[in-house]
This record gives C-alpha cells, structure tokens and sequence, in this order.
C-alpha cells in the first residue's frame, strides 16, 4: 500500500505509462505454491527508461511476463494491479489484449534465434503487425516492413526481407526482433536480457542501436538485465530485484555510486570492475544461497546474507521507503541503509598474489593446429597456434564464441587430438590423447569444466565423485583415501555432511566447489579453468573466483583461465592471449594487452564492455559485419574483414607479421608498435565523452 | 565466521528424497498407471491360478455341448469341442504372459547394451551398429517374424518349448534395434556431458565410463523403453499366434483361438469375442500402465 | 535437395542386398533341403535330389545366390510352387489390391488423426484431449485381428450392415467395391490412429510451446494465423516422418487383416507362402515389401526436407 503511495510522491504529474502497484505472481511446482513475485511497485514515465536488475529467480522475467499477461499454465497472478496508458491490464477482454499486444506494449527477448520463426521469411514475420494490427495489405505490408529494417540500421533491408531467420547473424536477428517490436509503435518497449548470449561485439552492437532508438522512438522501455554495468549505461532510473521484491530504486548513477540497500552493494562489490587486479584488491562475495521460494520467509529477505543483518531484520520486513530521499527519487527496503556505504571498507580485504616463476615452461604449445570434419566442410578449429605458460602462471585465454579457445584447451587436456603441432610439458613431449597419457600426467594436468549443472555425476555422491578422483589421481585408498578427501572438501569450503549429498542436493557454487576439488585431487601442476564462474550468479561467482585464485597462489599451480569477460581475466590473468577465428592475434602481460599499444580486435572487445564507471566512459569502437564462417576464413589477416584500423590490399593479401613489443608481448598486425600506439593514444585523447 | 563459511552453508533438505517421493506419489495418483497396473495384475493372476477359479478345465472336451451359446453353467458358452469358452478366455493369458515379458527382457538387455556400446564410440563402431540396425528396421515386423518362424519351423515342430523359444527370440530381435536407437540417443546426449569428460580425464576406461558413469543417469529412458516393449511384446506375440506361427492347438491362447474358431464366428461369436476382449484389454492395459510410467518419469 | 535424394536412393541400394541375403538365407539355407521343402516328407530321396538338381539347388551356396539374385532384377520370378501360376504377375496383381485396401484406409486416417491430434494439443489436458489421447491409444495397441473380430461380430453377424467377405462379386461397381472394403479398412485405421494423432499432438505441443509462438502471440496476431501459419508448419514435420514409417507398419497390419477377411492382397499371399513353404513366392513377395517400405521412407524424408527451409536451402 504504502509502496504506491510513495511512488506517487517521486514521480511528476505525467500520467506514467506503466504503472504496477503490489503485483503478486505464484508458480505452482509439483504441488507447491510458489511465490515468485511478491509485491512489486513500478511506475515507468512517459519516454522514460527504466531498468530491473537481479540475479536468476529474483522474478524480473516473471514480472515482464505477467504484465504481458503471458504466463505459463501453472502460474496466476495472485493480486495488485497492472495499468498501462491508465487501462487496467487485468481486466482487459481477450479480444482488447490481442489488439494491446504489439501495438500499445512489444517485447523483445534474450535469444532472437529461437524467438523468430525457422520456417518463415523475415519479411513475413515483420509484415504481419502490419497485416493483423494495421490492416494492410500484403504488399504494403511488405514495403512497411522494408522501411522499419531500415530503422534498425539492417544492411539491405529489401534483401533481407527475403531470408529466413538462419541465414542471419545473431546480431541481425535481434535487429529484426527489435524491428518487428517497433513495427506497431508501442507506448512500452519490454527488453528481456536482450544482449544475454550473445557474443561481447554483438552485445554492443545491439546496445548502440537500442541507445539511438531510445533517442527517436517514443515508446517507455522496460529494460531487464542481470548486468548492473549494462542497466546503468542504458537507464535512467533503476530498480533492483531480490526474491520477488524490489530491495532499492533510484536514478541509475546515484543509486550506483551511491547504494543504500546491502545487495546493491554486494552485487557491485562481488564482480570486478574492469581495471581491478587480484592483488589490488579481493573480490567479496555474497555469501550463502538465495532464499528457496515457498519457505517462511520471515523478515528481511535478504538478512540470512547480510552482514549488516540484526534482530530487527530478521524479525519484520522494513518497506521499500523506509529509507528514502525524495529529492534523488531515492528508495531503500533497509532498516540500515546508512551503513550501507561503510561496507566498501571492509571489502579491501586482499586476496593474496602469486608470484610467477620464470624459470622454464610448464606448457609449451606449438604450431598447434586442430581440424574438425562435418561432412565435406572442414573446419579449422585451432590454427597454428604456439604460446607457452610459465609454472606458477595465470594464463588466460579470450575470445568470442568460435574463436578456438575451448578447442585449444581440449587438446591440451588430451579430450580432443591435435592434427597438427606439439605440446611439451614439463620440458617432455605429450601423447595427443587422454588415453595414451599416463597416470602421472593425468594427475598433473586437469581441468574445472563450465556447467555446474553437468560437471558433476548425478548419480554419485559428492564424496564418491572425490574419493574415486582421490584414488585414480592420488593412488590413495581407505583411511588415507577418506584423509584425503576430507583435507579436500575442507580447502573448497565444502562442510563434511555435504559430501553424503548428490549433486542435485547441492547449490551450483558447492557443485562447482567439489568440481574444483576434484581437479585438485592429485595436486595438479597445470588446471584449465574453461568459463568456471560463467554460469553461476554473480554473488557466486566472486567466491569461486577468489577461491580459484586461492588454490592456484598456495601450490604454485600454473592455470589456463578461459573467458569471454575481459573483467574477469584482467582481474586474474599474469598474462593474456587473444583469439579470434582459431588464431592467437595477441599475447602479453595483463595489463599491456589492455594498454595501447594493442590489437585492434583487443582494442574493439576492450571497448565493447559495458561499465558502471561513470567518471571513466570508454568510447566505443563498433566492429562491422558478422563473424566470418570458420570453414572459410578470410584471407590474409583474417580480421581485416571487420578491422576498424584496416590498411588497405595488404591485410586483405597477406597473412601479418607478429610484432614485437617487448617483455614478451606481441600482437599480429600489419601496423608496427609505435606507429599503433600513437594512433590509439590519439584516439583515446580525442575522445569526444 | 568469513562470507566464505558462511557460502558453504546448508541447502536445504534434499531434492532427491523429495523426488522419489513425489514420482511414487503421482504414479499412486495417476488413473493411466493405476487401471493399468490393475488390469495386467489381473491377467497376471489369471495366468497363475485360473483353473482354481473357473468350473471347467480350458482343456476339457465335451462332445455332447458343442457351440452352446452363454447359460448358467457356460457363462461364455461353448466352443466346437464342447470346452468352457470361459475357462479358456481366462487361461489364455499364459503363452502370451511368457513370451512377451521374456522377449521384451531380451530385447532390452540386447538393445541397452549395443546403445550404450555404439553411442558412446561415436565413429566406426557407431557407423557399422547403427547401419546393421537399420536393415533389421528394414522390414516391418510381422513380416520379418512370419519369415524367421517360418524358417526354423522345419527344426521346431513337435516341440512347443522350441517353438516358444523361437517366437521370443525373434521378437527379442526385432525389438532390439528400436531399443538401441533410443538407448543411444539418451547415451549420446550424456556422454558430451562434462562429468563425462571428466572421467576419461582421470584415467577412466571405457567399459567403467559406460557402466558407472552412464548407465545410472539414463535408467528412466531403459525403464519407460522397457515398458513401452512390452506392451508391442504382447501386441506382435499375440498376432503371430493368430497367424499360426505361434503357440500350437490345443493351447487356450486367445489369437490361436480366434484364428481357429472364426470359421464359426457366424453361428457361435461368443467362442472368438471373448477372447477378442481379454486380449484387448490386456494390450490396453499394458500400454496404460506404460504410459503413466512414462509420464510421471519425464516430468 | 537432389543430392539428399540421390544420396538415400544409394543408401537403399546396400541396405536392400543386405535384406535380399539374409531373406535367401532364411527362405533357403536355414529351413533345409529346398526339394525336400517342396515334394514334403513323402518324396524318396531321388526324386528329391533330381528336384535339387532342376532348380539349381544344388550349386554352391554363392552362386546359387547370384543367380538367385540375377534371375530377381530381371524379373524372372519363376512360378509358384502351390499355384502354379508367374510369381511376378502373381505378386503384382495381390499389391494392387491391397493397395486399394491401403489407400482407403490412409486417405482417411491420415487427415482425421492429424486433425485429432491438433485438436488434442489445442486443448491440451483438456476433456477434449484426455478423450483422444486415450482412445486413440488404446485403439492403437489393439491387435488389428482383435479389433477387426469385434467389427465383424458386432456389424457382420450381430447388426448385419457390412458384408463378412471383403471382395465384392464379380463386376461390382467402384461403390459396392469400396463398401466391402470399409470393414477390414477400420482395424487398419485404428492402428496408424494413436501413432499419427500422438505425433501430431506431440509436434502441435512443442511448436506451442515455443519461443517463436511466445512472440507471434506477443505480436497480437489472431489465435487461427498462430495456429496455422506459426505452429502447425513447424508441428507437422515429425509428423510426416511417422507417417512414412507407419506405412511399415501398415503391411504388418496388412498380413492380419487379409487373412481374417480372406482378401487376396500381398499381405495374404506372404503369411500363406510362409506356411505352405512356397519358396518364391515368400522370397519375391518379402522383397517387394521391403523396397516399398525403404521408398515411402524416403518419400517422407524428402517431405520433411522441403518443409524446412535450412535444407532446402543447401545448408
């Protein structure tokens, strides 16, 4: 109630365009109620921009869903009430909700490869807002069609319209998502996770045209992300999601450079800014487990997680203005938002550093080539790559989806055979397959896997899964065994009594701990970690990060780290190497590959990032066309056919040349080091933000 | 305690316990699996103790009551050799109750065993299994069945234990093939799973992988494919004896009856209805009971 | 597209001569004596090897297959050893009825069933739904033998509206033809009906569920444009697909039905060549199953393909 009328208080006269006033949406699962929205207050002005930030389950996509009235069979709306342009949204017939879908509200959603229909032209699909909500005919549908692709920038819109959705890139499609939620010019806009999968280039891309969009269309937009960096370079105003509630909402840069909710703070402090070392400062994670819904939930939600939590939370729940400030539009849900700001100190907790030995390579790579068949279509998955890792070194590896990151760790575990190279390790040359390796090797080299959910046997006990690794990697068997796998548990933070759990008892922070662990096992030389954390929430994330770094800084452990997110490698990573389209195009120390002299690839993924620094903008440098197909690769440098920096014939001709910058860092490219470096200091002075 | 203690604490209580119960609880609940179950405990029961149920033997002759329509004492009638249509429609569940279960046995074990073989070497092997399976999928079953039968029958007749033999086998065979494909399908999916990959990272061997690893995680496709077999089990074992290359006269089996008697079905229906709608409702019930199995498994 | 065609004919090829040794070996190797087979248990041993001796059979085993083989492609069928009469003209003449049989029953069911199982979906879990998915499974396990003796005593002998003989007398019209045919049409029927209406719904089912209906639904399109343009497309190529293999099932079901209607089909033939041991007529009447059974798969391949624009388009 209360929520209302405070919202009432913030906003100006306008007659908001969406207005939800203590909506309540309950899932039913297996005989279960399940409250996954619990009371929400929004209101969204006219042209205003407006972001919901939470982590997976806070309820966001719900939210949209509901006030789309489009929720699955086994989900009601429970109460509270949705308005849009003043109608009351659950009151409104069938036959007025058909005419409101698509032309008073539009919804564009996370993976527009599967949101367009396989089976029908593009052009189809756009003309039918036309058809059905305009009452065009088919042709003038069709030329209607044309010119909103053009809105959304679409290289040769009329050519397009003939295609079906496969033969886009992923960036395109969303372009015609985007184009086919604008066709009947709505007065709110719903972005579901809209850049979430997809690569960092094309996330920015999307990004820019729903920036410009924002700028000429006079639709409201509902933006939904798990991004705090992407909400706040997109929104004015934001709101943030915990279990079901709104725990704070704000103007976007106050409420981040200035949070008053105990989440807000940990969210911002459990993900690397980019910049942030691990021997700068640590990251904090949020401890514990988002609440499980259904359970008495009494008091503060979030108190079971916070450490700002007394008695007081964990009796009542405050309100959504128990703390606020009319004057910044500012709300808090917190009995101790004042304190909230004096939570960074504590966070400069350090997490240790490692020292790189020099001496020799633990791994060394070379000319390393790896080759997959579909059919008559060869793909060249990794191609003739050298690099070496240092023992006691964190590698990491980055680079889009299809840039051979992951193939390249295969062969070096042994799961995939090289066609082509060597890799040395420990100064001996390696069997290409698992199978021919060896007990001491397999020990030696082992890897933590991506997915939480299928990392670990379900049919096995966490302790079974540690003891049969304990045997295998470490010989041992009994008591020494039992020794073992407990002294393991114990050093992923696992408790004892969980190791009696099978996999699908536990969280997927505790999965991907026991994963950890089993890599350690046989006290390991070398572990890949592909993609550890990215599956994971963010609050989770930040305790398997610091954990990784933890192991790896004890044992002098070197480790291949593979992401997509620049933070989080810069974060962790003594060196880096880039990747793009199965070749290396850049190697060097941390921060030199992120200081011009770089790569231009490096150069645009480094700009693609979206950032909560104000103070720092990055300008962006859009990187044109798709990424060319793997089984035929560009000729020359094979990133000429997007490069922002592109010479002229000779990229196109010939293959470049590695430059050498020094103190083991190089990149490939045509334009030599000094040269490059002026050009990019240039650019970066002349930045007009 | 840290934030790192505190995020190693307690989920709560498990999924696991919670879901068997829940898959119990649903089949208890499911009208598919109850009337199922119900109907092939019936027929089960039947083929243990129906000659201490019924007033006649399924066996006896009596010349003097040939083709007697339902009365009092034949509640079914009877047929042309004078014997209780009754008493042998209750009977003649056991050939089929035999033959059936065994050759869906049969066929899972043979099927289970070349999908996890040959999904989980993808390759050669895979290549060579999978093009084996298709020339066995080649033909529709009852044909495939009529010209195995057929052909052994030289070697089989006189012995009703071979014979019996031989329609197991051959339908054990010919159900194998659509039991590998899906075992295979499940194993493939499981087998690009990390903890997979894991495995074979620590040393595992194949046979190990194959049998600890894969083989708990697809039990609910084994469990439903096994089902689902025989219910076609009893559907193809029942129409062979219907084509006389089954069971042998004098047995009470239903589709050797029907196929003996429906030259009278115009004077005396009651001798091949009867049996028509026990082994109807047999079939039905089998596949009931396989679908609420395979419903409440797949959710 | 031409290359997915040319590409399964070739695959055909193999698979048919893998099928034509294992039925030579079944049909002539593994019963026996083949003279013996023919003259039965009575027949002196002479007259037995001077049979053998005729018809070749006592050649080694390759080449007797060979020239087996040889004499099949270039239709030299050879006579029937219970009638008498040209296998292949035989064969030929038995595959035209129970086509007409077939296709009867298929002009039906197919459209009713994927009816039914559209509907199904629609109403997913629905009264409407539970009533088809139910029946329709039940008829489907339902033994075409069983079902079809319950036809005949309920409206053959009972309530006497169909005739008990599936053939018509002699110079019948197409009608009269047609109406013999409708009983033993409808245990056919009542099998390939659970398998298509189930895929059917099954396929309607996961096209509903999505995300590409989410978002036509979230255009505000009408409910029919939906239905039919969005999901029902995308719904029916597995459908398809069974289809092509029901087409096997439904010469099994062939087998049953003519021989409890005594209708001169192929079906009939086989199951009486199989028990009277009539060598060539088992072995030519097999085979031509088994290449009608390979083609109407790959006839529903070829469907499948056109109905997806990925292949179609050469990727």
């Amino acid at each position: 109630m209360s929520d209302a009328r405070e919202s009432r208080l913030t906003i100006g006269s306008d007659a908001p365009v969406l207005s939800i006033d203590d909506l309540r949406v309950t899932f039913v699962r297996r005989d279960l109620d399940l409250p996954v929205v619990r009371g929400v207050s929004l209101e969204i002005g006219a042209g205003e921009t407006y972001g919901l930030v939470g982590e997976s389950g806070c309820g966001k996509t719900t939210l949209a869903m509901a006030l789309m009235r489009y929720l699955p069979a086994n989900g009601r709306i429970d109460g509270g009430s949705i308005a849009l342009d003043g109608e009351d949204m659950l009151a409104v017939s069938r036959e007025r909700l058909r005419e409101i879908r698509g032309t008073k509200m539009a919804m564009v959603y996370q993976d527009p490869a599967t949101a367009l229909n396989p089976a029908l032209r593009v052009g189809a699909q756009i003309a039918e807002v036309y058809r059905f909500h305009g009452g065009l005919s088919k042709a003038d549908a069709l030329e209607r069609a044309r010119a909103a692709l053009e809105r959304v920038a679409m290289p040769d819109p009329a050519a397009t319209l003939r295609r079906y959705p496969f033969q886009l890139s992923g960036g395109q499609q969303q372009r015609v998502v985007i184009a086919m939620a604008l066709a009947g010019d709505p007065r709110l806009l719903v972005l579901d996770e809209p850049t979430t999968g997809l690569d960092a280039t094309v996330e920015a891309e999307v990004l820019d045209l729903i920036a410009e969009l924002r700028e000429r269309i006079d639709a409201s937009i509902l933006l939904i992300s798990h991004n705090l960096g992407l909400v706040a370079r997109m929104c004015k105003r934001v709101g943030v999601m915990y279990a079901g509630r709104i725990v704070e909402d704000g103007p976007a840069r106050d409420l981040l450079t200035d949070p008053r909710h105990p989440y807000t703070m940990g969210l911002l402090r459990c993900v690397p800014r980019f910049g942030m070392r691990k021997d700068q400062a640590g990251l904090v994670p949020i401890p514990g487990f988002l609440p499980r819904l259904g359970s008495g939930l009494e008091g503060c939600v979030f108190s079971p997680r916070c450490e700002l939590a007394t008695d007081d939370c964990r009796e009542s729940e405050p309100e959504l203005d128990h703390w606020s400030d009319a004057e910044r539009a500012r709300r808090a849900r917190c009995y101790h938002s004042d304190q909230v700001s004096g939570m960074r100190a504590a966070a400069a907790e350090r997490a240790p550093g490692a020292a790189a030995t020099s001496a020799g390579g633990a791994l060394e790579i070379s000319n390393l080539g790896k080759i997959f068949r579909d059919g008559r279509r060869r793909i060249v998955a990794v191609n003739d790559v050298s690099l070496a890792v240092a023992p006691g070194e964190i590698l990491g590896l980055v680079g889009e989806s299809g840039s051979g990151k992951t193939t390249l760790a295969g062969c070096v575990t042994g799961l995939l055979k090289p066609d082509d190279g060597s890799i040395r390790f420990a100064g001996q040359e390696l069997p290409r397959s698992v199978a021919q390796r060896g007990s001491e090797r397999l020990r030696a080299i082992q890897m933590v896997f991506q997915n939480p959910d299928s990392t670990l046997n379900p049919a096995w006990s966490a302790g079974a899964i540690l003891g049969r690794a304990v045997n295998r990697l470490g010989g041992l068997r009994g008591a020494a065994r039992r020794a073992r796998v407990e002294d393991l548990a114990r050093r992923v933070r696992v408790e004892p009594q969980h190791l009696e759990a099978k996999p699908g008892e536990l969280s997927g922070g505790q999965k991907q701990r026991i994963a950890i662990a089993r890599a350690f096992a046989g006290s390991p030389t070398l572990v890949i970690c592909d993609e550890p954390a990215s599956a994971l929430d963010v609050s989770v994330q930040a305790s398997i990060l610091n954990l990784l770094a933890e192991l790896q800084a004890s044992g002098g452990i070197s480790y291949i780290f593979i992401s997509h997110d620049l933070a989080v490698v810069r974060y962790l990573s003594d060196r880096i190497a880039v990747m793009y389209l199965a070749e290396l195009m850049e190697i060097g120390g941390a921060e030199a590959v992120f200081t011009p002299p770089q790569h231009p690839y490096t150069e645009a993924l480094m700009s693609a990032i979206p950032t909560i620094d104000f103070a720092h903008p990055r300008r962006r440098i859009p990187l044109r066309g798709a990424v060319p197909s793997l089984s035929a690769p560009p000729s020359g440098c094979r990133f000429h056919t997007r490069c922002h920096r592109m010479l002229g014939a000779v990229c196109i001709e010939q293959e470049p040349p590695w430059q050498d910058v020094g103190e083991g860092h190089a990149y490939r490219c045509h334009i030599p080091a000094d040269e490059l470096c002026d050009l990019q200091v240039a650019a970066a002075a002349g930045d007009p933000e | 305690m840290t934030f790192d203690e505190l995020a190693a604490q307690a989920a709560p209580p498990s999924e696991r316990v919670l879901r068997r119960r829940y898959v119990v609880r649903r089949l208890l609940r499911s009208p598919t699996f109850l009337v199922g179950a119900g109907i092939v405990l019936f027929w089960i029961f039947m083929a243990l103790f129906s000659t201490h149920v019924t007033r006649f033997g399924p066996l006896d002759i009596d010349p003097y009551h040939t083709l007697k329509a339902l009365s009092r004492l034949h509640w079914f009638g009877t047929d042309e050799n004078g014997r209780d249509v009754l008493a042998r429609t209750l009977a003649g569940a056991r050939s089929v109750l035999v033959v059936a279960p065994l050759a869906a046995v049969f066929c899972l074990f043979f099927g289970g065993t070349i999908g996890l073989i040959s999904g989980y070497y993808k390759g050669y092997t895979d290549e060579i299994i999978m093009r084996f399976v298709d020339v066995l999928l080649s033909l529709p079953v009852i044909v495939a069945a009529i010209v195995v039968v057929s052909a052994f029958s030289s070697h089989t007749q006189g012995s009703p234990g071979a014979q019996a033999a031989v329609v197991i086998l051959v339908i054990g065979i010919l159900f194998t093939p659509p039991v590998a494909r899906t075992i295979r399908a499940a194993v493939v999916s499981e087998r690009e799973k990390e903890y997979v990959q894991a495995a074979r990272l620590r040393g595992e061997r194949a046979p190990f992988i194959m049998v600890a690893e894969i083989l708990p995680n697809i039990l609910a496709p084994i469990i439903v494919e096994g089902t689902v077999r025989l219910g076609y089990a009893v559907f193809t074992a029942a129409t062979l004896s219907f084509l006389g290359f089954g069971v042998q006269a004098p047995s009470p089996d239903w589709g050797l009856t029907i196929s003996l008697d429906r030259t009278v079905i115009q004077v005396a229906w009651w001798t091949v209805l009867f049996p028509a709608l026990a082994l109807a409702s047999l079939v039905v019930g089998a596949n009931l009971l396989a679908d609420g199995v395979r419903k409440v498994l797949s959710e | 597209m031409l290359r997915l065609i040319v590409r399964r004919l070739l695959f055909i090829v193999p698979t048919l001569l893998l099928v034509s040794i294992v039925i030579f070996l079944l049909v002539e190797v593994v019963p026996g004596d083949p003279g013996r087979v023919k003259l039965g248990p009575y027949a002196s041993a002479e007259q037995v090897a001077q049979v053998d001796h005729q018809l070749g059979f006592d050649r080694p085993l390759a080449q007797r297959y060979v020239r087996w083989l040889g004499s099949f492609l270039t239709l030299h069928w050879g006579d029937s050893w219970n009638l008498g009469v040209p296998v292949f003209s035989l064969t030929m003449q038995r595959l035209w009825s129970s086509a007409q049989l077939a296709a009867l029953a298929l002009v039906i069911i197919i459209p009713l069933s994927i009816l039914l199982g559209v509907v199904a979906a629609l109403r997913r879990d629905g009264i409407a739904d539970r009533i088809i998915t139910v029946t329709s499974l039940s008829l489907t396990v339902i033994p075409e033998f069983v079902s079809g003796v319950v036809l005949i005593v309920l409206f053959a002998v009972t309530i006497k509206i169909f005739p008990v003989s599936a053939v018509a007398p002699a110079g019948s019209g197409p009608f009269t033809r047609i109406y013999h045919l409708i009983l033993p049409a409808i245990p056919l029927m009542f099998v390939e009906l659970g398998y298509i209406a189930r895929m059917a719904r099954a396929g309607m089912i996961e096209a509903l569920d999505t995300a590409y209906v989410r978002t036509a639904t979230l255009k505000g399109l009408p409910r029919r444009r939906i239905v039919v343009t969005h999901a029902l497309r995308n719904a029916l190529a597995p459908t398809v697909a069974v289809i092509g293999t029901q087409i096997g099932w439904l010469v099994g079901g062939l087998v049953v039905v003519e021989t409890l209607f005594n209708y001169p089909g192929i079906g009939k033939l086989m199951a009486d060549s199989a028990t009277l041991k009539d060598v060539p007529v088992l072995e030519a009447t097999v085979l031509v199953v088994a290449a009608i059974y390979m083609l109407s798969n790959l006839a529903a391949d070829v469907i499948v393909a056109l109905l997806n624009p990925r292949v179609r388009f050469g990727r």
